[in-house]
């Protein structure tokens, strides 16, 4: 588990507007949905990125408009931090007028641009390497990146897919959101050995990050990120994190210290404390742009039409 | 005259065709790069004309079926075959919640122009797990169509329309059929003609020259029209039964209305396939036809196929299991009965 030593390693030295924007935007639409199911407002389900969120800002600055990204079913901050457009997002949960994909897709379903999720835990792994090999074949260093987590390990699709990438060395950055828990099965109870392990037995490079600071995490990515657009392969990158969030919505079994220790040693917590006021004043201004894109989208009436 | 392709050969001329044709198509399979050329030889030649754009794999059928939704979806397009059709199931969750669900999930049409080849069926002794015709669990999937080739469906046409769908297509190969030839013009044998009917991919018409109405109609996969050509024959010569075939390239959707003129008026009509018993294609379309064709049928549509058993490796135990031409001149006396 990341201590709270090491997610202050080395102390927050600085964090750029856009950034700080961006962790508390994702932050507020998670809480929005919460607030939202609380109130029988959506439909279905959904899963929150909440303690995640830096993990896609972080590597946002590290993607390159031309790179396609694959997310999960915990894909908002994903998609945020790729596409800042919380109305479409939020139209598209809420079955609204301009949503992303029709209503049909949904929280876990959405195909924008060079963003892709779906709600098969594994299965985007071939397709990513599918698609990296055209941008490989294209040669302008474009990469395939596709976020997956812990469970998602116990797929067999995950490794059918990086012994693949490895032999046609293909330009796929794996990045697994390690948060210690599969729904409510703790890793421990579902994954042996490591991810570590996993990486060197297919000759994948492989890279470790257990920081929530931002700069430090770009600076130790940014020239293994470069590598895999320079033809050496595929790469994997584990952050140990924390969902401090529920699975998807008050299904949280844990024990309340763990959650504590969790929201402690979070992003949320460091930088509320490397920058308190700025943090406050973000803080104040993202809960309440999320308020009003709430209000606006959910006075919108239900999307048209249905499955293409 | 020259005698007929064989089909194995059709397939391997249309694959190097499409092939030629378009430089963004990919061949991804389990031992199809030369000098072996795949388990049945329909990819031979491919992987020294077309280079890295004929992929050898690792055998991971759900894997290739991904990567090749993969190019696809990133705008080139893929060809994947699965050694033998058994091995499809390793590939469902792709064929399922992937490449057939993109077309149609995220709002507005995404093309997957994606075709897995199954190479399907048994008489061969390869035993339960190499044998089946697993047609029949694809079947009702949406943005998915089922496809299977015929000795009367021209490859080099069928391919081309197949990735010109831009959504996700199974094509199944009997592979008793791969060393057969193909019917060559418009004659069957002495007895039968067939045409192509209906629009692309074409559904095969096969009658009697004198093209009276039939007593009964027999809708068939191309991979039993052997089968059924026999049981035909058996019936006109020995029974006093005149009956048509119909066999199209296209299983599902099963498209009915091309076919109406054709059956229109239908008293009697038997499926047959070689699927095993339950949750068959031939259930699929008995359910179409009878809304159809309810005010004519003098009962309901009959179902041919192999028994609900495993398919056994014994040759005489395999024949046991397996749909034959005498099932079918059983069911078509039986309806006629």
């Amino acid at each position: 588990m990341t201590g709270i030593a090491q997610a202050y390693r080395p102390p927050i030295a600085a964090i750029a507007d856009e950034d700080l924007q961006l962790l508390l935007l994702i932050r507020h639409f998670e809480l929005a949905l919460l607030d939202l199911f609380g109130k029988g407002a959506l439909n279905g389900t959904t899963h929150t990125c909440l303690g995640q969120e830096y993990i896609p800002v972080a590597l946002r600055t590290l993607l390159r408009e031309d790179d396609f990204v694959f997310s999960n079913h915990r894909g908002h901050g994903h998609f945020l931090a790729r596409y800042p457009d919380p109305r479409g997002l939020l139209a598209e949960i809420m079955g609204r007028e301009g949503a992303l994909c029709g209503g049909v897709g949904g929280s876990q379903h959405i195909y924008h641009e060079r963003f892709l999720s779906t709600g098969v835990q594994g299965e985007s792994l071939p397709v990513a390497v599918g698609v990296g090999l055209r941008l490989k074949r294209t040669g302008h260093g474009a990469l395939a990146c596709a976020y997956i987590g812990d469970g998602t390990l116990g797929e067999g699709s995950v490794y059918e897919a990086l012994n693949m990438a490895r032999l046609w060395r293909v330009p796929l950055l794996v990045v697994v959101e390690n948060n210690g828990i599969a729904q409510s099965t703790p890793t421990s109870r579902q994954m042996a050995g490591t991810v570590a392990g996993r990486a060197a037995a297919f000759g994948i490079g492989y890279h470790r990050v257990t920081t929530v600071d931002l700069a430090w995490i770009r600076d130790e990515l940014g020239p293994l990120v470069t590598s895999v657009r320079q033809n050496s392969g595929p790469l994997i990158v584990e952050f140990m994190t924390h969902r401090i969030g529920p699975h998807s919505k008050g299904d949280d079994s844990r024990p309340a210290a763990e959650r504590a220790h969790a929201e402690l040693s979070g992003w949320h917590r460091a930088y509320e404390e490397a920058f308190p006021e700025r943090f406050t004043e973000a803080d104040t201004r993202q809960r309440e742009l999320v308020a009003a894109i709430v209000a606006e989208v959910a006075d919108r009436p239900p999307v048209a039409g249905g499955a293409a | 005259m020259t005698r007929a392709e064989r089909i194995v050969d059709n397939l391997n001329r249309a694959l190097h065709e499409v092939m030629a044709a378009d430089p963004s198509l990919h061949v991804l399979g389990e031992d199809i790069a030369d000098p072996y050329g795949g388990a049945f030889k329909v990819t031979r030649g491919l992987s020294t004309q077309y280079g890295a754009r004929v992929m050898t794999t690792p055998l991971s059928e759900g894997g290739i079926v991904g990567v090749g939704a993969g190019l696809a979806l990133a705008g080139d397009k893929a060809i994947v075959e699965i050694m033998f059709g058994d091995f499809a199931g390793l590939a469902f969750d792709q064929l399922l919640n992937f490449a057939s669900k993109s077309t149609r999930m995220y709002g507005r049409r995404v093309e997957i122009p994606l075709v897995v080849r199954c190479p399907t069926g048994g008489g061969r002794g390869y035993g339960p797990t190499h044998s089946q015709s697993l047609q029949k669990h694809f079947i009702g999937i949406p943005g998915l169509s089922v496809f299977e080739m015929s000795p009367f469906h021209d490859a080099r046409l069928l391919l081309p329309y197949l990735l010109g769908l831009g959504e996700p297509c199974l094509l199944f190969e009997d592979k008793v059929l791969y060393t057969r030839r193909r019917f060559h013009g418009d004659e069957v044998d002495d007895l039968f003609t067939f045409e192509l009917v209906g629009p692309p991919p074409y559904t095969a018409c096969v009658r009697l020259d004198d093209d009276a109405e039939p007593d009964c109609t027999i809708i068939a996969t191309g991979g039993v029209t052997h089968h059924a050509l026999r049981a035909m024959r058996v019936l006109l010569l020995e029974d006093e039964i005149t009956t048509r075939l119909l066999v199209p390239a296209r299983l599902y959707p099963f498209e009915p209305e091309p076919l109406m003129p054709l059956l229109a008026g239908a008293r009697h009509v038997c499926v047959a396939e070689e699927s095993t018993a339950g949750g068959t294609w031939g259930g699929e379309v008995a359910h179409v036809l009878h809304a159809r064709l309810w005010d004519s049928l003098r009962g309901p549509v009959r179902l041919v196929h192999s028994a609900p058993d495993v398919i056994p490796t014994a040759p005489h135990l395999e024949r046991a299991v397996l749909v034959e031409d005498t099932a079918i001149r059983q069911a078509v006396l039986e309806a006629l009965r």
